[in-house]
């Protein structure tokens, strides 16, 4: 097991590796630096600048330089904000992010394991089909098509919940944010979760513990559950990709103070920098929840660590 | 390859394997998918949606970037040909929906057929020559797969500017991964398979077994994926578009439309409904028609 973390993290590194050497050259091939504004500077200064921002050594001494800055955890200086580094913009962001990110990733992992197995159990009964219609609508529906809708129902109409904004966590500005992402997200697992427990409510060895005389409930979650969910827990690598996608429609649609607002702004005002230092940092997270996915995956299923 | 010895054997080869299945694989998929309803009606209304796309703005009486000053924000009416109402400039919305509708739809063809010639080449490449050449390629897959890809467009959208062509180059960059892997797959299935050996112990050269054997058996995978690839692409735009990183002002898109909707959904509903009804049942349809092809075409499901 421990042979395969390892080898499996070492593996990443090329991919975080290879994602900021394209994007540290990408905006190094962009033309206007941050330095060669509209402002007129002097000689001294503008040396001085350089010097500062080691614009004046070589591509690849400049390049190991930010390298080791993003390894002591510096993302840079926002290149509008004046005022702000963007990990102090990152650690205002963050946690908005987190909180609705993770609320919404529990919830949906609840429901829609909950949802996969009530329509597995009532296959092709009303219920099943209701469910699975449920599904497919939630997954082929555009998050920024669901996303005013429910504030026209519900903000606009009803009146229930405020439209969109953020006041330190209250949980009125989250409830539908939350209630998006679990609608996305909730689909495909409901649909992944039917699909694998349907399969192995078919195997050999569910047959003989009905045949021994366990109760249906006790035959699901003492034999069923723990192989059914195996293919859920593959699921969870490209839906936190997929759910980094959606966190930055939803806080686009409900204009939430978080990462995903901040790169979308960043990238409207084309603050290079505050990009760049984003698009790394969401990039490292994403690799590393992959990582960590996979690893569960091995954990649980011997097969895998060969 | 000399002499017409072997020519005629590979005819003969190749009239023998089409022998038995009586009819072809093509007219056994097209029945089969006539016989899926959801299917068959996904299709229609793709044509409806297309052609309404294409031909409406060419007969409409207003275009797409006319401003009506007696008929800012006007709700959908019969009156005045602002079936879909208007924007707060007075713009005609249906016409603008369609003109948007053919800016995604171009989006979506151009980037697909890009992003599965790109796919189909390197699966077809990684699969056929094997080895550390495979290994390595699809390490490459792997590692893109890992990348939020949205953040990568975002960021190319940031320091190269938003333009038309440069949004299809993001979006087929990071679309064309499925079919690789698919493609690579059964690409290695079709090294091995038994029919190929059988042409290459008759002699024939490797150029004509890949023309002749591996391609025609690709075709079905390729035609599935690049049915899937549609949507997700469409999406794509739209979402970049969304976010306002897409498609510029006056040009318009659905994702443009569903944007300056969702800004005034109080004041003016329709402005959000049309375009967002209009992208979800393209989107739906496309999904129906990607899943009827798959069970028509996919060998396994016979």
């Amino acid at each position: 097991m421990w042979s395969f973390a390892l080898r499996r993290a070492l593996a990443t590194l090329p991919t975080l590796l290879a994602v900021i050497t394209v994007c540290y050259l990408l905006l190094h091939a962009t033309p206007g630096g941050p330095f060669d504004g509209e402002r007129v500077v002097s000689e001294a200064v503008l040396a001085n600048l350089q010097a500062k921002y080691h614009l004046d050594k070589p591509l690849w001494q400049q390049y190991l330089l930010y390298l080791q800055a993003l390894l002591q955890g510096d993302l840079g200086a926002s290149f509008r904000y004046a005022d702000w580094s963007v990990n102090e913009l990152v650690a205002k962001a963050l946690p908005v992010s987190l909180a609705v990110g993770a609320t919404a990733m529990l919830l949906s992992l609840l429901l829609g394991v909950a949802a996969g197995i009530l329509a597995a159990l009532r296959q092709n009964t009303s219920v099943d089909h209701a469910l699975m219609v449920l599904a497919s609508a939630g997954h082929t529906l555009p998050s920024f098509v669901v996303g005013p809708l429910l504030v026209l129902v519900f903000a606009i109409g009803l009146r229930w919940f405020p439209a969109g904004g953020w006041s330190d966590f209250d949980p009125r500005y989250m409830v539908l944010p939350v209630a998006l992402l679990v609608l996305i997200n909730m689909a495909t697992i409901a649909r992944v979760m039917r699909g694998s427990l349907i399969e192995v409510l078919h195997s050999p060895f569910i047959r003989t513990a009905h045949a021994k005389g366990l109760p249906l409930r006790l035959v699901v979650i003492r034999h069923a559950l723990k192989p059914a969910l195996l293919p859920v827990v593959s699921l969870m690598g490209p839906l936190c990709i997929s759910s980094i996608t959606s966190a930055l429609v939803t806080e686009t649609v409900f204009s939430l103070p978080g990462l995903g607002r901040l790169i979308v702004n960043g990238a409207a005002n084309r603050d290079y920098t505050l990009v760049l230092g984003l698009v790394v940092l969401i990039t490292v997270i994403a690799v590393l929840l992959n990582l960590l996915v996979d690893l569960v995956y091995a954990w649980l299923d011997p097969k895998i660590r060969y | 390859m000399p002499g017409s010895t072997p020519r005629s054997a590979i005819e003969a080869a190749a009239a023998l394997a089409d022998a038995p299945a009586g009819r072809s694989l093509w007219s056994d998929a097209a029945r089969r998918f006539r016989r899926n309803r959801a299917a068959v009606a996904g299709l229609a209304l793709l044509v409806l949606v297309s052609l309404a796309c294409v031909l409406l703005p060419l007969a409409w009486p207003h275009a797409f970037d006319d401003t009506d000053w007696n008929a800012m924000s006007q709700p959908p009416s019969l009156v005045g040909w602002h079936w879909f109402g208007t924007d707060d400039s007075g713009r005609d919305l249906l016409v603008r929906s369609m003109v948007g509708g053919r800016v995604s739809l171009t989006v979506g063809l151009l980037a697909t057929l890009a992003s599965c010639t790109l796919g189909v080449a390197w699966g077809a490449i990684a699969g056929f020559i094997g080895g550390r050449v495979d290994a390595l390629m699809m390490r490459l897959v792997d590692m893109m797969y890992a990348v939020p890809y949205l953040l990568i467009a975002i960021l190319l959208v940031t320091f190269l500017g938003r333009d038309f062509h440069l949004v299809v180059l993001t979006i087929t960059a990071f679309s064309w991964m499925d079919m690789a892997r698919v493609v690579r797959g059964q690409t290695l299935s079709l090294r091995n398979a038994e029919f190929v050996d059988a042409a290459r112990a008759i002699g024939v050269p490797t150029g004509l077994i890949v023309l002749r054997h591996i391609v025609p058996n690709l075709m079905g995978v390729v035609v599935v994926y690049t049915t899937v690839t549609v949507p997700g692409v469409i999406l794509t735009e739209s979402v970049l578009s969304f976010l306002g990183l897409g498609i510029q002002e006056p040009m318009t898109s659905w994702g443009v439309l569903v944007r300056d909707g969702a800004a005034v959904m109080e004041a003016s509903p329709w402005m959000l409904m049309f375009p967002a009804a209009l992208l979800a049942v393209t989107l739906l349809a496309l999904n129906f028609v990607g899943d009827g092809l798959r069970d028509a075409l996919d060998p396994r499901e016979r």
